[in-house]
């Protein structure tokens, strides 16, 4: 009894951050064609290179047709009402310092408690804070420039760093990848650009929150990150976004390449809005990342903690290329409400000794539905491979679904392959033995979800494991099964 | 302190206890034995709040609370606690947190202040001295991958830490080899107070030896049939229950 009340409470709980900063918006009006994406181009400044690539993209994507393989059900979207490019009035000018920023905005980071001043500061984290399309604050240029480290929005660093940015744009994600990947080609408004020379540690972890905020407007993030030989980058990614009422499409691509000896560290916690109780109004989150293991013994971390969206279409992934190379995927997902979700990851061993790790963590609460999908992939030439696969789904409640899907592929004899996978529920007897020791039902879940979590959240770092916790605490109010 | 009166439960449609009475002072420690089946362990849940038990009549106060309107955390938090027969594992979920999430949630429902970490490992420490226990236990995940002997003691500890009025022991003693009994004994035994009550739930007269009860309560068919000192268990021990049964039966 109480556990149908209590599941059909986090169904109608509100979203925490559901709120929106008036601050008008420089958006061109609906709709997509070679005007828009040469608009875009324009509008950025960008040079021609840019501008080519962009149209090369677009007319691939008119050519392509838009995947329907995974388990998610939704109306189809109309590319033309949506608007491709938004940003806060007065770029040019942009602000300095943070006494120059709309207090407005801070306002909204205030609540959403990112703290983007002084805290953050002393935490040592780098705050490159996108609102809407254009980045609007950098901190701690400076010692980051110091150590030769590049972090700067990847319209900048198509001005400053051609010569960078050129070689590797696209090289992991190329525009005939998928429908998405495309899309996001043609039409990218900003994100951020990372250059790690070698042999460098950077000083400190770079962090980058993304916030969709304007009201009908595709955000098309893109991610660049370069790893030169022998370096080291550990990249937080969070993600928070306002009440709305339409559905809004997300379509990034986060492309990581790592040089022999380096490694990224690439972590995620995704907050966006889910949708209502109807699950009207949510994110659509369909994202293309991918690490690129070029380098021997270079290694690639994927953590990611995915709470919110309406709906998320996502797979992480490592091309496994430089012999001895290394590849991590951890993941927590959380689906309640009407949201879905299909994700995973996919593993492709090509050099020799290559090993990757797979744990994900599925939970689903109310009407949640959720399918874990992963492809591991030994080619013919991925000598003495190893891969390590663990997938464990969590169930709230009677009305919530998990599916696993792993596909596997072994075209070498030596490989080493291992695959669990579980499928739990909370159980009646964990909650009442938590209960009896004074803890409220919620209290109990959320230990117990987190108690789940744990191997995922240990890969976090600290403070974004804080978060984390959080987050899942408050995503699952009132779930109790 | 406890006063149970005429209880009624059903599990589903059959009925498990069938007009309980017991009364228990502050202080006193009571043995409740019985064959399988009588009921002992539907007693311990129903006190506790377990779901899946239907009261269908009487009633139970515990310090002038009716104890069966209230939920299995409230109950706790006025100072109820029950050892489970089977303690339940939490995996991923860190002893030590576990242990300060529920003090602290006790201490606040009771206006207490919360304690830092500081000050609550102090009082781990504290606690584990006075049952001489190893603090290994308290960095792994509650419960998970602990022998039989490791639960239960982790059971006493938490009962140590969380410092109820009235402890509920069900079936502490199943399982346990007869070092591990004497260690859990130990414990419960430094744990009595004028002020602490304990009901101990058994099956067997053996941990009788080691946890002297004020009073034995012979559980049968949903009934305590028959209540005595100690020299009760000795007699049952000694005669089985099959004597009780045809006696209750007959009476």
């Amino acid at each position: 009894m109480t556990s149908a009340r209590a599941v059909d409470d986090i169904v109608k709980s509100e979203y925490e951050h559901g709120f929106s900063t008036e601050i008008e918006s420089d958006t061109l009006p609906p709709g997509l064609n070679e005007d828009v994406v040469r608009a875009i181009s324009l509008r950025k400044g960008e040079p021609e290179f840019m501008t080519e690539w962009r149209l090369k993209a677009y007319r691939h994507w008119l050519t392509m047709r838009e995947p329907e393989w995974a388990m998610v059900n939704y109306p189809k979207i109309d590319f033309q009402s949506i608007s491709y490019f938004s940003a806060p009035k007065r770029p040019e000018d942009g602000p300095q310092s943070l006494d120059e920023v709309d207090p407005l905005l801070l306002e909204t980071y205030e609540k959403l408690g990112i703290p983007i001043e002084e805290q953050k500061a002393l935490a040592g984290i780098a705050v490159d804070a996108v609102f809407d399309s254009v980045s609007i604050a950098t901190t701690f240029r400076k010692t980051l420039s110091e150590a030769g480290v590049i972090f700067c929005s990847i319209s900048e660093a198509v001005h400053e760093y051609p010569d960078l940015v050129k070689p590797y744009l696209g090289s992991v994600v190329p525009h005939t990848d998928n429908y998405y990947a495309c899309l996001n080609a043609a039409v990218f408004s900003d994100g951020t650009f990372v250059y790690i020379p070698k042999g460098v540690r950077c000083p400190m972890e770079l962090s980058t929150y993304f916030r969709i905020n304007a009201r009908n407007t595709g955000q098309f993030e893109r991610t660049l990150i370069v790893a030169e030989a022998g370096s080291y980058v550990s990249y937080l990614e969070g993600c928070t976004a306002p009440q709305r009422d339409e559905n809004q499409l997300h379509a990034a691509v986060v492309e990581l390449i790592a040089m022999d000896d380096a490694e990224i560290k690439y972590s995620t916690v995704q907050n966006w809005y889910p949708g209502d109780a109807q699950g009207k109004g949510g994110i659509y989150n369909f994202v293309t990342k991918r690490g690129d293991c070029r380098g021997a013994r270079s290694k690639i971390s994927w953590t990611q903690v995915e709470t919110g969206s309406a709906i998320t279409w996502k797979y992480p992934s490592c091309l496994l290329r430089g012999d001895d190379s290394v590849g991590e995927f951890y993941s927590v997902a959380v689906t309640k409400g009407r949201q879905q979700a299909d994700t995973g990851t996919k593993m492709i061993h090509i050099g020799k000794n290559t090993s990757s790790t797979i744990v994900s963590k599925g939970i689903s609460a109310g009407e949640g539905q959720q399918t874990y999908r992963g492809l591991v992939r030994i080619s013919q030439r991925a000598e003495n491979a190893r891969n390590h696969t663990q997938c464990d789904s969590l169930l709230i409640g009677d009305r919530c679904s998990a599916n696993t899907v792993p596909y596997i592929e072994v075209k070498h004899p030596s490989a080493k392959m291992e695959h669990e996978a579980t499928t739990s529920k909370i159980s009646e007897d964990q909650l009442f033995y938590c209960r009896s020791r004074g803890l409220t039902e919620e209290d109990a879940v959320s230990m117990i979800v987190n108690g789940f979590c744990k191997e995922v959240f240990n890969e976090l770092p600290m403070e974004f494991a804080v978060e984390a916790q959080k987050l899942l605490s408050i995503s699952l109010e009132g779930a109790v099964g | 302190m406890l006063s149970v009166k005429g209880l009624k439960a059903n599990v589903g449609d059959k009925e498990i206890l069938k007009g309980l009475d017991l009364e228990i002072a502050p202080g006193e420690v009571h043995a409740i034995m019985g064959p399988n089946g009588a009921g002992k362990s539907t007693l311990s849940h129903v006190l506790s709040g377990r779901e899946g038990y239907e009261v269908t009549a009487g009633s139970a106060t515990f310090l002038g609370q009716d104890l069966l309107a209230l939920a299995p955390e409230e109950r706790a938090q006025i100072g109820l606690f029950l050892a489970f027969q089977y303690p339940v594992e939490l995996p991923g979920v860190n002893n030590t947190y576990f242990l300060k999430a529920a003090l602290n949630s006790l201490r606040k429902a009771r206006g207490e202040p919360e304690l830092d970490a500081v000050s609550f490992l102090r009082l781990i420490k504290e606690k584990l001295k006075i049952l001489d226990l190893d603090d290994a236990l308290l960095k792994r995940a509650v419960n998970a991958g602990f022998s039989g002997g490791e639960k239960k003691r982790n059971e006493i500890f938490q009962m140590a830490l969380l410092e109820p009025r009235l402890a509920i022991l069900d079936e502490t003693d199943s399982g346990l080899d007869i070092d591990a009994l004497r260690v859990v004994a130990d414990g419960v035994n430094a744990l009595r107070s004028p002020e602490r009550s304990m009901i101990v739930v058994t099956h067997y007269q053996r941990l009788l030896d080691y946890i002297q009860p004020d009073y034995v309560h012979v559980l049968a068919k949903g009934r305590i049939i028959r209540s005595g000192g100690k020299e009760l268990a000795l007699e049952l021990e000694e005669k089985g229950y099959g004597w009780i049964d045809s006696e209750g039966q007959a009476a």
